[in-house]
């Protein structure tokens, strides 16, 4: 499996590593300064992929530290406080300095400049000033985590959040706001980028779904986060100013918080899975060898989660005490709202159909959140039905349904994503073999760590508990055990993809044969990213171009 | 270890549709899961790079009618388990005849519970068999949320609302009550049991508890002890609406809006005095918002509802 | 690809030094910005939106103890304010104009007219928040005057709503204070640049937000 026929490695008349290199984006006189301050969008991308990666280890941590507490009923690793502390710490980081940023600030930023062939975003000095929200709000959220943690979990219900809880609210509550900033930055700079600067002969219709993704998500991130900030702005004011208006001793409902609070975190969900649809989009198409099934229809589906989802916040409540009615409507509404989900998977199926498929890594993963996403959206269906949901809400079964769609689908398309474009990125092939291994155990490890929470839901095992029943120990072990295989996994690209930066082979500019213009480049590109105008010929994943099949060159 | 659990009993009416509900979506996403694995699996072996499999170009009109097909298959399986699952709703929200009411005040962190005969108990829940039984569920603090496992029901406790929980309880026996929604430090140990038994058994167990001033005696006190029938009784000198006979009636509002006086009214008049002035009386009660706690309001309401009954027993 | 952008813009075969190098000519630029902002723009709807959107649902809640605590608001003040942000909404939508026209005289006047307007409006606001507070009227003073609970939802919001908005003239202030400095200077060319143009539809959206907040504060509780 590790020798892949067709990668070619020397082109000939393009030697790597000469003059390409020092033209390419990487390839300037290094300085701390010149980084930081660049206003490049590959650069930008590499400075998001250190820090999101920084993000992800600080909540992987917290998330060991659960594990290693839910593995005995008792509770004795750590106190009630600090077990309340290190899962909102874990909800906190993920959600918003990771899974929100990651695909689109890391990937999007390096590639949808790349994918329509333009020199950079719309606004190269806003895309280094979201970097730095980034960052100025994730140095809050850990501030806040160093002198002394929040424990109101990542949702910040009020009235607990606002007069209750005696932990750093606010301080996380800021540091959330401004990563929040950062968000809209990237929301802007994306769609302005894709409306005003494609090339002529690219129409909408011909952007790569990638590109597509992108845009969607920008819609979402754009609508929904100003509503996050002003909850948030109401929660702080609350807190430190005494304006309270969800204070139930002043009439405040703290429905109304929740109403809010979801209007911008259901749709935040879909900002966290489209990017990854974009993602494995693209690869299965490339390892596939095949035009997408159903170009149109992926697109629609993309725009028509995008909207839908703007309007089922409410099945988060269906417990709260919200008028029957409303919670029907809201169920209808979800259950519709999987529908193009639905029509996505199928149709990536489709696209393997009559394929000359590969086994890279980048493919195992996408194949990986194929099924593991179907899985997760399925158990939405689940919680998308009223009475199902009475029992299921705020149990270990809404714990293993979001991990199956954040982890199992958005973290497995953000690695089939590294590991595609990493060529590109770094202009270095990582080692496949243990790239592929990696794959497996990931997979293998998520199962594990998150099946045995399906049941742990079904026999009522509420979420967020320190200590638990005697019980549902045996389910805990499993899933416990499935955590350390996981981060056995998730170490693992750290160790090979740092050791191919120095010791990777070079990378041509097109090694896996794809389709797109981000491969008309060099692998690093050049610092303005296109030596000549691309070309734009024929459709987007045109692996097909001739009406009958076409052999690839025989691999005898 | 422990025994390992697979099994919750289902010891409601309710727990036993959505169980059907339950086993119904796992067996179609079972076999949707089992569909695109072995599409996959198939598709990932048969095609696999230089196999011998035949790849000759499907006709375009196939792609767009496989399109349609399952988006409207979809559509319509996803809808039909939408009414399916809905129909338990709309069966649920039928009233039923008649129902006992249990008050249960949700704190941090513990769950208190007053029966109707004013038996009072703490993290456990004793109630009979075979009834339709109604929580009134109030909150002192923050949000709780009561969730009986083998009920397949919970119910958030929301301060500022009174929510309620109907259920039909079948079998007897004793199950695990949690705090679903978290509440603080000690969330985790906000538990505590449900008891359902037999109605002879329930009744004896009355008996056994210590004697409690009931509700109403309570309410009574309180309505003395806290000033309410400084004004709100016989012939004081301030103005202020009677309130025999209150309870269940309409009352007409000072803005011209008629409401029922249910326990969500008698509260929020306790509470909010300000917000449903009744007409032809000038706003001037004082707000006992923090000066009553949640057992003491619903005292109150009961025995504000027990001077209706006495009223119409009349 | 620099010169390619020519014919776009007629007569300017010169690449003029407000082109960004990655745009390749100035109406691409102008519709970058000009995009940029208005997506912006919607995301500040948003925003405030959340903050109506509560507005609205206890107003529909309480709907007396809403109309007896917004009768306390200084609606004299309210309404000269209102008088002067609609007048330096007229006088920033000039300068936009005259700088389409290369007037540089006329925009640095409209300019200052604008910036001196905005900061009598946040005197004037300044001086009705010595008001309030003279009048016990946040809601954690002791001896807040209203006794309906939702009273104090009500200046909750009206903290709240005012405060967000006094902000948003502060930030748009201070936008316009850097563009007056280089107007005078000569910095940049007034057609080539679009930040009159951007800076004069923030400023509207600022506007924009008073003519809701004014009924909703001041105006409601005069209604009856």
């Amino acid at each position: 499996m590790s020798d892949i026929p067709y990668r070619d490695v020397d082109v000939d008349g393009e030697k790597p590593g000469g003059r390409l290199m020092e033209e390419s984006y990487l390839g300037e006189r290094f300085s701390i300064w010149s980084w930081l301050t660049t206003t490049d969008h590959k650069r930008i991308g590499i400075l998001y992929l250190i820090s999101t990666t920084l993000f992800f280890f600080i909540g992987g941590a917290a998330a060991t530290m659960i594990r290693l507490e839910l593995f005995t009923p008792a509770g004795d690793l750590l106190t009630d406080d600090g077990y309340n502390k290190v899962f909102t710490l874990h909800g906190v980081v993920m959600v918003w300095f990771f899974l929100v940023p990651v695909i689109p600030s890391v990937l999007g930023n390096f590639l949808v400049p790349l994918m329509i062939g333009a020199k950079d975003l719309a606004f190269p000095r806003l895309n280094l000033l979201s970097w730095y929200l980034n960052i100025l709000g994730g140095t809050f959220a850990v501030w806040a985590m160093l002198s002394g943690g929040v424990d109101t979990g990542w949702t910040f219900y009020t009235p607990y959040s606002t007069a209750f809880a005696n932990t750093h609210v606010s301080l996380t509550a800021i540091g959330v706001f401004i990563s929040g900033f950062s968000t809209i930055a990237t929301g802007v700079n994306m769609i302005v980028t894709v409306h005003t600067m494609r090339p002529p002969g690219m129409g909408w219709f011909r952007m790569p779904l990638f590109v597509w993704a992108i845009y969607a998500t920008s819609l979402i991130m754009l609508l929904s986060t100003p509503v996050l900030a002003m909850v948030l702005t109401l929660l702080v004011t609350e807190r430190l100013l005494g304006l309270g208006i969800f204070d139930p001793n002043r009439g405040g409902d703290p429905i109304l918080f929740q109403h809010l609070f979801w209007f911008y975190s259901h749709p935040a969900v879909y900002i966290m899975i489209l990017p990854g649809m974009g993602v494995v989009t693209e690869v299965i198409t490339c390892f596939s060898r095949r035009r997408v099934f159903g170009y149109a229809a992926m697109v629609y589906a993309l725009l028509a989660i995008a909207v839908i989802g703007f309007f089922v916040w409410g099945h988060h409540m269906f417990t709260s005490g919200q008028s029957m009615y409303a919670s029907l409507t809201f169920s209808f509404l979800s259950f519709i709202v999987a529908v193009p989900s639905a029509i996505k998977v199928f149709n990536w199926i489709a696209t393997m159909y009559r394929g000359q498929i590969t086994f890279e890594a980048s493919m195992l993963y996408a194949m990986g959140f194929v099924g593991l996403f179907t899985m997760g959206g399925l158990t939405g269906l689940f919680l998308a039905s009223v009475p199902v949901d009475l029992h299921l809400h705020d149990t270990y079964f809404v714990v293993a349904h979001f991990h199956y769609i954040m982890v199992g689908g958005m973290v497995s398309a953000f690695f089939a994503g590294l590991h595609f474009w990493w060529p590109k990125i770094t202009g270095r092939l990582y080692p496949e073999t243990a790239a592929q291994i990696a794959a497996l155990l990931m997979f293998f490890g998520f199962n594990l760590t998150f099946f045995p929470q399906y049941i742990l839901g079904n026999i009522g095992m509420p979420r967020r508990y320190h200590a638990y029943p005697d019980a549902f120990q045996v389910w805990h072990v499993l899933s416990s055990a499935g955590a350390v295989i996981l981060a056995a996994a998730y170490l693992m690209p750290l160790g090979y993809l740092v050791w191919s930066l120095i010791w990777g082979k070079r990378a041509p500019s097109n090694p896996w044969r794809a389709s797109g213009l981000e491969w008309q480049t060099g692998s690093p590109p050049p610092k303005h990213n296109f030596l000549a105008n691309p070309k734009i010929e024929g459709s987007v994943y045109d692996y097909h171009p001739a009406q009958q099949p076409r052999r690839e060159p025989s691999d005898d | 270890m422990g025994e390992v659990e697979l099994v919750l009993p289902a010891a409601t009416s309710a727990a036993v549709s959505t169980d059907g509900k339950l086993v119904g979506l796992l067996v179609i996403s079972g076999l949707i899961t089992l569909l695109v694995a072995s599409l996959l699996g198939l598709f990932a072996v048969r095609f696999r790079r230089g196999s011998k499999a035949g790849r000759s170009r499907l006709p375009n009109w196939f792609s767009r009618e496989l399109e349609t097909v399952w988006t409207l298959a979809t559509v319509g399986l996803f809808v039909a388990i939408f009414a399916w699952a809905a129909s338990q709703d709309f069966a649920l929200a039928v009233p039923p005849a008649r129902s006992m009411e249990i008050h249960v005040v949700g704190k941090q962190w513990m769950w208190k519970a007053e029966h109707p005969g004013g038996q009072r108990e703490i993290n456990e829940l004793h109630v009979p068999a075979g009834e339709t039984i109604e929580l009134v569920l109030n909150s002192q603090d923050v949000i709780h949320s009561f969730y009986v496992p083998a009920f397949r029901l919970k119910q958030d406790v929301v301060p500022g609302h009174t929510t309620r929980m109907r259920f039909h309880t079948e079998k007897t026996g004793t199950y695990r009550l949690f705090c679903a929604e978290y509440c603080g430090t000690q969330h985790s140990a906000m538990i505590g049991r449900v008891v359902v038994m037999a109605k002879e058994d329930y009744a004896d167990w009355l008996t056994r508890q210590p004697e409690g001033d009931d509700l109403e005696e309570d309410g009574k006190k309180l309505f003395v002890s806290k000033g309410c029938a400084g004004c709100h009784y016989g012939s004081s000198q301030v103005r202020a609406p009677r309130l025999a006979g209150v309870y269940g009636s309409k009352v007409p509002l000072s803005d011209g809006r008629v409401v029922t006086a249910d326990d969500d009214y008698v509260r929020d008049s306790i509470l909010q005095p300000k917000r449903d002035v009744v007409a032809g009386f000038a706003p001037i009660m004082p707000s006992f918002a923090g000066a009553l706690t949640e057992g003491e309001l619903v005292s109150l309401t009961a025995y504000i509802r027990s001077l209706a009954v006495t009223e119409t027993a009349r | 690809m620099t010169e390619a952008a020519a014919p776009s813009t007629p007569g300017r075969a010169i690449r003029s030094p407000a082109l960004a190098s990655h745009f390749h000519d100035l109406r691409q630029q102008h519709a970058a910005a000009d995009l940029g902002l208005w997506i912006f723009l919607a995301t500040e709807i948003l925003f405030f939106g959340g903050l109506f959107a509560a507005y609205l649902v206890y107003a529909v809640l309480y709907p007396d103890g809403f109309l007896d605590a917004a009768a306390e608001t200084e609606i004299v003040i309210g309404t000269i304010n209102t008088a002067l942000l609609l007048t330096s909404g007229l006088t920033a939508a000039l300068a936009v104009k005259a700088a389409g026209a290369g007037m540089r005289r006329s925009v640095t006047m409209l300019i200052a007219v604008t910036i001196g307007l905005g900061l009598v409006f946040l005197g004037a606001k300044g001086y009705e928040y010595w008001l309030d507070l003279d009048h016990h009227l946040y809601p954690t003073s002791p001896e807040f005057p209203l006794a309906a609970p939702p009273a104090k939802l009500f200046w909750s919001l009206y903290w709240t709503m005012t405060g967000l908005h006094a902000i948003h003239i502060l930030v748009g202030l201070g936008t316009w204070g850097i563009i007056l400095f280089q107007t005078v200077r000569r910095s940049f060319s007034l057609t080539d640049n679009s930040r009159i143009r951007i800076a004069g539809l923030y400023w509207g959206f600022v506007d924009l937000m008073w003519l809701f907040i004014w009924p909703l504060l001041y105006l409601m509780g005069r209604a009856t």
